[in-house]
């Protein structure tokens, strides 16, 4: 100290006084900042900043009504800093007739301030107090803050109906806020008070574990019932993670596929060469060897070449089971032309056609082929192939579809988990009172 | 550095002033309020002592803001029906003022903002630019005046009841409009996290590291 003046007064105590109501011995822990102490003893709201702590408010509760899970005077380190709970209030909203309570801890460090912790139903949050606005859409559905977007979950009247300790404000039991939250898993906004003043505060979820840990606590923490509107789902992390997974795989399978049909194409089961005299008489038809079709029905190709050169040949095709005796019938013309006029050098048609026969069962199958031409056109050599449609399309569908089970699984429990998340909120769908909102 | 020395008229105490600009002290002995003239000190009333309070802040807490290194010189303690906060006066280290508001250990930074208009009256939810900022009503506290320790940039004694109308922004840009003058004052600033103000000779807490 560079100045020579009286020595100030020591360091703040934390003061021990009396009830004046019931003479039960009573803690300030947070200082000059309290404004409300309440004795546990005969519940009274005293003014904490009056020498007398005159007695404001008298409420009726049996101090074993309302433990709180973490017994005031309790130090505990939240996100690094080291905080002792000081007050304890349970609140209480009431919708379609049905109370529902949450509770909350007044959290202090003489340097850092307040800060709080809310407890429903085994679920938890961090709340601080926002520095500044989040904008509200128009309509209330939603609010932005530091660029993140919130829904609108609840808005309630909330009434303080039991306290214990010492806060920062001026508390009294039976006072009513209106309070809306709105969402963004893990975190929350909610707006405090309207009109002459709005408090606004951010939550953050945690889990009672977390809690237990932060505080040293004995024992286990209450299981959490239900979903928490903004407990974040266990699921949504996994839901992108497996659609991102999914994504890779489905370019790893894509990549196959496509490979597979280029490198591979379809299984050739058979292939000949043939001559068709078109100046030899009689009976030009013929049978090939038999061939034996694999695997599943499917399709099968059946390619014709020939050496067509300005003229044409048609084959009349039967594919038939040696065994059952069927017959696929079809015809086919392979016709090549070409020549030169005044507007150049043309062309028409192909030395090669193709034909899919769809859904050939599996067996021994052979061809029977029938040519035919123009007469005197010598010698049309022609190449027939037959080609198995390689299951791989379906083979690469059902990967696909196996591919898509574990994601479609996982993003089915996620909106269920959305589901039963909204379903406490203004919007559930268990609210049938027709609507206020 | 050679501070500035006189004695209390009252009660003839050593007065140090840390800062040259300042135009009010109050005797840390006798509690008189102390205004610089150009020859001594003139004597203009008398403070009762302030309520045991606990800001972590003291007069000589230094620390840094927008790298501007500052230390506290005194403080103004507002009192209202919530609760009560200090406006503590900072002096840069390039000689200006600023304040550092502790209301139940929120904190802000702020400065006096000259020529800009400012409306006779206000409502929760108004909103109003300055400096290309919009920034809303929030809150409207009638205080009064608890009292005042150290060295201030003005005179500032014996006021009565005052408003002060708190403005937030969507940043965490503040503004506080003072009606304990005609015209009103606008303080413009923000609000400050405690640890990235680097404070240094804070005060100690029994229990607490």
């Amino acid at each position: 100290m560079s100045t020579s003046g009286p020595t100030p007064a020591g360091p703040p105590q934390v003061k021990s006084l009396s009830c004046p109501n019931c003479g039960a011995s009573l803690t300030v822990r947070s200082f000059g900042n309290a404004i409300t102490v309440v004795c546990d003893s005969c519940h009274s709201v005293l003014d904490a900043r009056d020498p007398k702590l005159k007695v404001l408010q008298q409420f009726h509760a049996s101090t074993s009504e309302d433990p709180p899970l973490i017994p005031l005077g309790t130090r505990g380190a939240i996100r690094g800093v080291v905080y002792e709970v000081i007050g304890f209030q349970r609140r209480t909203i009431q919708v379609e007739g049905i109370s529902y309570s949450w509770h909350e801890y007044v959290l202090f460090n003489p340097a850092k301030g307040f800060r709080y912790l809310t407890e429903y139903d085994g679920h938890w949050n961090d709340v601080s107090i926002l520095r500044s606005l989040p904008d509200v859409s128009s309509g209330g559905a939603w609010l932005t803050y530091l660029g993140e977007t919130y829904k609108h979950f609840q808005t309630a009247d909330a009434a303080t109906s039991y306290v214990l300790g010492e806060f920062p404000w001026q508390v009294r039991v039976g006072e009513t806020v209106s309070v809306s939250d709105y969402v963004s898993p893990p975190r929350v906004i909610s707006s405090e008070g309207s009109g002459k003043e709005v408090t606004w505060s951010l939550g953050e979820y945690l889990g009672g574990r977390d809690i237990w840990k932060a505080f040293k606590l004995e024992g286990e923490p209450p299981a959490p019932i239900g979903v928490y509107e903004n407990q974040p789902s266990p699921l949504s992390a996994n839901v992108k993670g497996i659609w991102a997974l999914t994504g890779v795989f489905l370019i790893v399978l894509l990549t196959l596929a496509v490979g597979a049909y280029w490198m591979e194409g379809d299984e050739q089961i058979f292939e000949q060469t043939f001559e068709f005299n078109t100046s030899a008489k009689g009976e030009a038809s013929f049978v090939t060897d038999i061939f034996q079709l694999k695997g599943r029905t499917s399709d099968v190709v059946l390619a014709t070449s020939a050496d067509v050169d300005n003229n044409w040949i048609y084959l009349n095709y039967a594919l038939i089971n040696e065994d059952t005796g069927h017959a696929y019938d079809f015809g086919r013309e392979v016709s090549y032309y070409h020549g030169r006029d005044s507007d150049g050098a043309w062309t028409e048609g192909s030395t090669t056609n193709t034909v899919t026969v769809p859904s050939v069962p599996p067996g021994n199958y052979y061809l029977r082929v029938e040519p035919e031409s123009d007469p005197n056109k010598g010698i049309i050599r022609y190449t027939v192939t037959v080609k198995r449609d390689v299951p791989q399309a379906s083979f690469f569908g059902l990967a696909l579809l196996a591919l898509l089970i574990p994601a479609g699984l996982i993003t089915w429990r996620s909106l269920n988990f959305e589901h039963l998340r909204w379903a406490e909120s203004d919007y559930g769908s268990s609210s049938t009172s027709g609507g206020d909102e | 550095m050679t501070q500035a020395t006189a004695n209390c008229p009252n009660c003839g105490a050593k007065i140090t002033f840390r800062w040259s600009g300042s135009v009010q002290t109050v005797c840390e002995y006798c509690k008189s309020v102390l205004i610089r003239t150009d020859v001594d000190l003139q004597k203009v009333g008398q403070v009762a002592d302030l309520p045991t309070d606990s800001s972590p802040i003291q007069i000589g807490t230094e620390g840094v803001y927008e790298k501007r290194a500052f230390v506290a010189t005194g403080r103004i303690v507002y009192e209202y029906d919530q609760g009560s906060w200090n406006e503590w006066h900072l002096v840069m280290n390039d000689g200006t003022s600023g304040w550092l508001s502790d209301a139940q250990l929120d904190y802000a930074v702020t400065f006096a903002a000259q020529g800009q208009q400012l409306p006779r009256e206000c409502r929760v939810g108004q909103e109003y630019t300055w400096n290309s900022l919009t920034y809303t009503v929030s809150t409207i506290t009638k205080a009064h005046y608890r009292g005042v320790e150290g060295e201030l940039p003005f005179q500032y004694w014996d006021k009565a009841d005052v408003v002060f109308v708190d403005l937030m922004s969507h940043s965490e840009k503040f503004a506080t409009i003072d009606y304990s003058e005609d015209p009103p004052l606008l303080f413009l600033g923000e609000s400050v996290d405690f640890d990235d103000l680097k404070l240094k000779n804070l005060r100690s807490f029994e229990g607490w590291s």
